[in-house]
Parts: structure tokens; sequence; C-alpha cells
């Protein structure tokens, strides 16, 4: 058996059944070993979208995604993605192709350090200069990547060792037994908390990513019936709690719902599960929530004082603190008192619900609102980067678990469509709505080839502003509308596009057209793609300036003409 | 604040990339970094002199635990420790000024280990305050060379 032949057994025992790649000379071998096996390979038109596909894979399934690259630049291709992944802890494993090991350090042809390249946006890379070390670092590596908290881990295999032939050896994964000092017991804190929840006048929870990472949906839900205790969530953490009526408040930070940021300003101990306080959530760290008693849970003890003072830090998988958690307060017969609080937050609610305008023009808000009343079921809801992806998270109640997919953390405009490709892999049969701009989406269009080749059922909705719109907004309200490049005065036909890639495309461009147009999208059962045609000058509101308090949001309340802090 | 942190980490290759990349990309400064193999040979340790708050450091311990190839990370700063650096200096000397520098270096306990027509390589052990002092004495000749490793350390008794 030849190392490739070794890595795509490694793969097939792990149950692993879909690969994303791009073929070129390093992964020859590879390829020819993976041609022969009962591994599905998706040919992406792109590096990216491989990684971007595998992303989104991993993201709706919970599996490690697994994507496949030449050397040099196939490799390079890829860093995007795995800066996104990293930052947003999806588990991938991605195996890269290299020059053999005695062109190592030669600047040969298609010779990039790519182990070198990605270290700081991996969880872990190897560079396996022997066929012997295989067996080790696959088993390894595939547990890196889903243990603890997610993310991508890289192996780059030079030529000959994936040519090489060997008896390769049994590996046994051991975890390593370390134990890294925990200053507080979980038994502890857990005290701790149930101490601070006890006295709160004006609980909260703040829902974060982590909490989808560890499947604690249902948990989650049971504990809030139990405690009544209001939630609102991180981008990441969309959809983590159903944002149905008396569900989560909604997203909180930069452009999150007033209600949601009001009552994360107001409240007295926040229970932050899985979240990382991004500095869209808070401003500037140093003035977050100064009176606020913090229960800070994450898996990745790094996550605790990172980035925020917090009083309780609690080292954990949110599903097993929240069970520890729950049975304590059971125990103790925790009942709520905190109606007056209750009363705020739906008055918050009432008082400042989403506002924006309709008129001649048709707005992103009223697509989103119309797509989310018209599909039926929990559809996998994808968006891009920009403002689109804002009011996504605003308008789109998401249901469903593992049904919100977005770039959080980097922001990488062009994820959208291939990580809508690979949910629908990873999700047979369901539906996905993607939500894009003309902007971002033009980054890895080429992906509509691969939509069209297995008719996936990806109904994408271009929000097309023809501008970068969030850049737009921004230079509205920040550089006296000063629009330096961010506007297209040039762009391509849409429809034209996708139907010269196999796809079906459609144009809503009036609002008298919205309820047809998107019935006839979502009732199309391969890929479509609808060029909505919006009004250029729309505003993602409200807004906290950078830097920003919670509580400092800009918006237009009452529908005045210019925008005001909320008072 | 400075800080010495004792991390032992597995023997592999990229060990060390990958932690002095971490203080790159993070932001934190090392001051000195020394590695070596202990007593296991499939185990390494690094001595690092990091400056930083506790909050800094606080991080850097947790990042450097997120490590695959990270064993243990141990803050030694307050602990009584035996505290090493090494010191390779080349200096003027004629014969006027060598019986004057082979006497001073007498008194520090230095070893002379090559000497030329016109200079001489001392080689001096000692803590960071030690060192100090022996470059200090040996300026007014004229150092024509200097390298020095970073700090190694170790906790004193039987912890
Ligand atoms: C790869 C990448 N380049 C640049 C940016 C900066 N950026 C953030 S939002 C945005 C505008 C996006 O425009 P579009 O895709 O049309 O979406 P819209 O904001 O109009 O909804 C830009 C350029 C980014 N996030 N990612």
């Amino acid at each position: 058996m030849n190392g490739a032949e070794y890595i795509i057994q490694f793969l097939e025992k792990k149950g692993v059944d879909l690969v994303f790649g791009y073929p070129g000379g390093a992964v020859l071998a590879l390829y020819d070993a993976l041609g022969r096996s009962s591994i599905k390979h998706i040919l992406t038109r792109h590096e990216q979208g491989a990684i971007h596909g595998a992303d989104g894979y991993a993201r709706v399934t919970g599996k490690t995604g697994v994507c496949f690259a030449t050397s040099g630049p196939g490799a390079t291709n890829l860093i995007t993605g795995i800066a996104n992944a990293y930052l947003d802890s999806a588990p991938i494993l991605v195996i890269t192709g290299q020059v053999g090991v005695d062109s190592i350090g030669r600047d040969s042809f298609q010779e990039a350090d790519i182990v070198g390249i990605t270290m700081p946006i991996v969880k872990h890379n190897y560079l396996v200069k022997s066929l012997y070390d295989l067996p080790a670092v696959l088993e390894e590596a595939w547990n890196v990547a889903q243990r603890g908290r997610p993310g991508p881990v890289l192996i780059d295999v030079p030529k000959n060792v994936f040519a090489g032939v060997a008896d390769f050896p049994e590996a046994v994964f051991t975890p390593p037994n370390r134990k890294i000092p925990l200053k507080n017991s979980l038994e502890k804190q857990i005290e701790r908390a149930v101490a601070a929840l006890r006295e709160a006048q004006k609980p909260l929870i703040l829902a974060g990513g982590g909490v989808v990472a560890s499947g604690a949906e249902d948990l989650l839900a049971e504990f809030r019936k139990h405690t009544k205790i209001p939630v609102v969530n991180t981008l990441m953490g969309k959809g983590a709690v159903p944002e149905e009526l008396g569900g989560s408040l909604g997203m909180v930070g930069m452009h999150g719902k007033p209600a949601a940021n009001l009552a994360l300003s107001g409240c007295d101990v926040l229970l932050a599960l899985g979240v990382r306080f991004s500095d869209r959530v808070t401003g500037n760290p140093q003035n977050f929530l100064p009176a606020t008693c913090i229960i800070h849970v994450d898996i990745d003890p790094a996550e605790l004082s990172k980035n925020v003072h917090t009083e309780i830090p609690v080292v954990s998988d949110v599903q097993k603190f929240l069970t520890l958690l729950l049975s304590r307060l059971k125990e103790e017969g925790f009942k709520p008192r905190y109606g007056p609080w209750l009363a705020q937050v739906d008055a918050w609610v009432k008082q400042y619900p989403l506002h924006f305008e309709t008129g001649d023009l048709l707005k992103p808000q009223q697509i989103i609102n119309e797509v989310a009343k018209q599909v039926t079921g929990a559809p996998v809801v994808v968006t891009d980067v920009g403002q689109h992806q804002m009011f996504v998270a605003q308008f789109f109640p998401v249901q469903g678990k593992r049904n919100f997919i977005t770039s959080g953390g980097l922001g990488t405009m062009g994820f959208g469509l291939p990580a809508a490709m690979g949910a629908a892999f990873g999700r047979p049969g369901e539906q996905v709505v993607l939500f894009t701009g003309d902007g971002g989406f033009q980054m890895t269009v080429q992906e509509l080839a691969v939509m069209a080749q297995y008719q996936l059922p990806v109904k994408a909705f271009i929000i097309n502003n023809s501008c970068l719109g969030m850049v737009r907004q921004w230079q509205e309200l920040f550089f006296k509308e000063h629009y330096a490049h961010s506007l297209f005065s040039c762009g391509p036909d849409f429809v034209k596009l996708a139907e010269a890639y196999g796809v079906k495309g459609l144009r809503l461009a009036q609002p008298a057209e919205l309820a047809g147009t998107i019935r006839e999208a979502l009732q199309h059962s391969g890929p479509v793609v609808v060029d909505c045609l919006v009004d250029q000058g729309e505003n993602v509101l409200p807004i906290i300036p950078p830097g920003g308090q919670p509580n400092e949001m800009l918006g237009r309340w009452r529908g005045e003409a210019h925008v005001s802090r909320i008072s | 604040m400075r800080h010495t942190l004792a991390v032992l980490v597995e023997n592999r290759p990229g060990v060390l990339s990958h932690v002095a990349g971490l203080f790159a990309r993070r932001g934190y400064n090392i001051e000195s970094l020394v590695v070596g193999e202990t007593e296991d040979k499939t185990v390494s340790r690094i001595t690092l002199v990091v400056e930083g708050d506790e909050r800094v450091i606080e991080q850097v311990s947790k990042q450097l635990n997120k490590q695959i190839e990270v064993i243990k990370v141990n803050d030694i700063t307050n602990e009584q420790t035996v505290d090493r650096q090494m010191l390779l200096v080349k200096v003027t000397a004629d014969q006027a000024a060598r019986q004057e520098i082979l006497q001073l270096m007498e008194i520090f306990r230095c070893r002379v280990v090559d000497i030329g027509r016109r200079s001489l390589i001392i080689e001096a052990t000692g803590d960071e305050g030690k060192i100090e002092a022996v470059i200090q004495s040996l300026r007014p000749f004229g150092i024509k060379e200097l390298v020095r490793t970073g700090k190694v350390s170790m906790v004193r008794g039987s912890k």
C-alpha cells in the first residue's frame, strides 16, 4: 500500500464519504487512490470554493469537513478559507500536496511553505517528512480537528510520501494526559454561578457559537423554560435559540436588535455561553458592562478573560455546564424572581421594533422577510458578508439546528456561495437559502458550475445594490458621503450569468413582483439565482459606532429622516 | 514585569516555530528564548523570558497550553531558582592590558578560552547580574565582539 492509499483508507475508516478538492501535480497519487475509493469528490472550480465548501459542510453536519489541494498555488488558494474556519471554529482536515522531500527548500516548481504560511490560522499543522509518520499524524490530526474547540488542521504531504510503499503500523490516538491547572474546579464555579443567579434581579443569557458547537440547543431551551431568563445571541449563536416570539431577543452588537442590546447593557448577571466577546459585540472592551457580573463559559480556557474581565470564568463544554447548573438549580427549587425585568424586556421589544421604510424601490429587508414567510420547513440559511448579512441576522427567524451559516469572525466575502454548496451536500434533500451581495457573489461565482452539475437545491438571492453596500454605508456615515471606489459602474447580468452556468436565473426588480418571483424561485427544485435589484441607499440600522457601548445605538426609531441616539 | 516561563514541549520538528510564531501573532514580547533537550530525549524545555502584566502572562500561558506539542507551562518567576546565562566576549588585549584582564577574570571566575595576538576570548556563565558586571568591567578595554545566550532556569529544591 502506498501513502496515498493509506490516507484514503484512513478517511474511509473514519466515515468520510465526501471530499472537496482540486487536483494538481503534487497530489496525483492521492487522486489516483481517491478515484478508486468509495469516497465522493466534489471538484470545485477554485480551491477557495473547496475549503469554504468543506467549511459549510462541517457547520451544517457537525462532522469534520475534508479538503484536498495541490502544492504551491493550490495550497495558497486555501488560505482565506482556512483562516475563516479557524476564526469560526469549524473542524476541517486539509490535506495539501508538497514537492518531494528532496526538493523542499530549493524553491522548486510549485513549492510553497504552506505549513509556515498557515501556522497562525490553524489549530495545528504537520509536514509529513517520513512515510512511517503518516498513521500517527493522521490519527492525531483527525482528533485535534474535532476535540475541544474545533478548528482546521492541515497536513502537508510531500509527493514521495504519497507514492512511497510501506507496511503501515497501526496508530492509536491517546489523548494527551495533561493537567492544565484550573484555578477553580467546575463544581466550585457552578456554585458561584448558582449564587449569582440566586441574587440576580436582571439576568440575561448570551448564546454564542459554542452552544451550537456543543449541541446544547435543546438543553438551553429546557434551561430557559425552567429559569425564564431572557436570551440574546451573537451572530454565531443565531439559531441556537429559536427566534419566534418568546425566544431569543435577537442578535446583539454593532447591528444588533435594539431590545437585545438594551437588555445586554441593562442586565446585572450575564450568563455568556460559548462566546468570545468579539469587538463587534463589546465595542471598547475596557468599558464593557462594568457593573455586570459575567459568568463566562467556554471550552477553550484561553477565551476566558481574553477580551473582557469576567467574575466567574468557567472552563467547560456548554452542554455539560448547563446540565450541571440546571440540576443544581432544580435541587435548590430555583424560582425566577425577576418579573419587573421581564416586563422591561418585553417593553423594549414592543417599543423598538426593527424599522424600515418601503417605497418604489425594493428594500433588502422586504426580500428577506418575504423569503422567510414563504419558505416551508426549516431551511439552512447561508449568507455572504456585508449589509445583507446583517439584514439576514436581523430579519430572518432561523429555525432548527445548525441552520445558520455565516462568516462571523473573518467576515469573508465570497464565503456564501461555496458554503451554501457545502451545506447542500451536507444535508441532502433539504432546502438551502443563500443571501449574498453583488460584490461577494462575484468573488466565488464559479461554484455555480457545481450547483448546476449536482442540481443542488440552493436558492441564491443576490441583494443587488450595485455597490459594496457595507462600505458605502460607512462612507456615508463616517467619511462624509465620500463614496470612494465602492459603487459599481458596471456589473454582469446575473440572470444571464446563472443561465450560462446552466442555473435558473430570475430577476426581481419591482415590489409588485416580490411574492411571485420568490414563489417561483422557491418552487424550482434545482439551483436558482435571483437577482434582486434593491435600493442602493439603504443602511443597516441600528448601528453602534465602533468602540461604542451596547446602548449607544444610532437609528431611526420612528421613521425620522436622520439617525439619532436611542433614548 | 518580566516573567520566566519554563515550557516543556514534545521534541518534534516544528515545535519551536509553533511556539515562537504564537508570540509574534498575538503580539507578545519575548525577551529571550532558550531551547534544549531535557533528561527525557523526547521532551525539550523552552525557557522564555516574557514582558507583560498578569493579564498578558495569563493569556500567554493559556495560548501556550493550547499548542498541541506543549506538555506543561510553568511560570517560575516567583520561585527560588538557579538562573544561568552564558557569555562569550572578544576583548582587545595588547600585552599591557592582558595581565589586568586576566586578573579581573580571575575575580569573576571566568575562563579565557582563546588567546589571539591582540585579543582574548572570555567565557562567563552566571546570572544576569554577573554577566552584566563582566561586560561592564571589560568595556574599558574595548569589546570587539559579544554573544550571550538567553537565560536557563531551574527551580531549587525537590519540586
Ligand atoms: C474578501 C473581503 N474583501 C473585502 C471585505 C470588506 N467588505 C466588507 S463588506 C463589503 C461590501 C460587500 O458588498 P456586497 O457583497 O455587495 O454586499 P452588501 O454589503 O452590498 O450587502 C466589503 C468590501 C471583506 N469583508 N472581505
